[in-house]
């Protein structure tokens, strides 16, 4: 499973902060769009992506165990 | 703990202290503050969330380009989470380095990069609104209705 976290109007959007998938062997990009068409998020695809604490791209590939975050624009300061 | 998040107010004294040595010929210290006014329009509160154990991270990652750019300076960064009211602390950044233009520069160049890679979002509850702050040229934004107290996470 990935465990896939929710921030700011994501958190809003979706009424959950944080969501369990299987997506063992996806890309990036595929969980966005399964995200996008299962829980009805917009905008993913201008949102930064970090798997476990560290940014990563749409083709980084997912395993088991993996924390996904999807970040919108910070505005921190 | 040179980088932190809090949710309780910051004590100014305490970030400065982290970055005091002997051989600091200079110590600056960037407050920033929650304002009333943006574009003529009210703010009432705002609240800051953040992905807590990346935000951490990296704000040391800051620490660390600072330290390859000014390798004598000292850094330490807090940033507060939950709500805040007009004029309260929402980060303060020291950093003390032997000659005071370095002092300066490294701690712009701090607050900068923690607006373009810390997790930590603002969401602005004004009188007739509410909106998470996309970024900081406020290029992307997110309107939902009036602001509801139950919305406030601490």
């Amino acid at each position: 499973m990935i465990k896939v976290l929710l921030f700011a109007q994501l958190r809003d959007e979706s009424g959950k902060e944080a969501i369990s998938i299987e997506g063992n062997g996806w890309s990036v990009a595929e969980l966005k769009g399964k995200m996008e068409a299962e829980y009805q998020l917009g905008g993913l695809e201008t949102v930064m992506t970090a798997v476990n604490e560290e940014f990563a791209d749409d083709n980084t590939i997912l395993s088991d165990g993996d924390t996904v975050a999807f970040i919108p624009p910070v505005s921190g300061g | 703990m040179n980088y932190n998040l809090s949710k309780e107010p910051i004590v100014i004294q305490d970030v400065i202290d982290k970055v005091v040595k002997r051989n600091a010929g200079a110590i600056t210290t960037f407050i920033g503050t929650v304002r009333e006014l943006t574009k003529g329009k009210k703010t009432l509160f705002l609240v800051y969330e953040a992905y807590e154990p990346m935000a951490i991270k990296k704000l040391a990652q800051i620490g660390a380009e600072i330290k390859v750019r000014w390798p004598e300076a000292e850094t330490a960064i807090t940033h507060r989470v939950g709500k805040l009211d007009i004029t309260d602390i929402a980060v303060v950044i020291a950093v003390s380095t032997p000659h005071r233009n370095d002092a300066y520069e490294a701690n712009r160049y701090a607050i900068e990069r923690i607006k373009e890679i810390v997790p930590i979002w603002k969401k602005e509850h004004w009188e007739d609104g509410e909106t998470w702050i996309g970024n900081q040229l406020e290029t992307v934004s997110y309107p939902t209705g009036k602001p509801k107290e139950v919305d406030i996470h601490d």
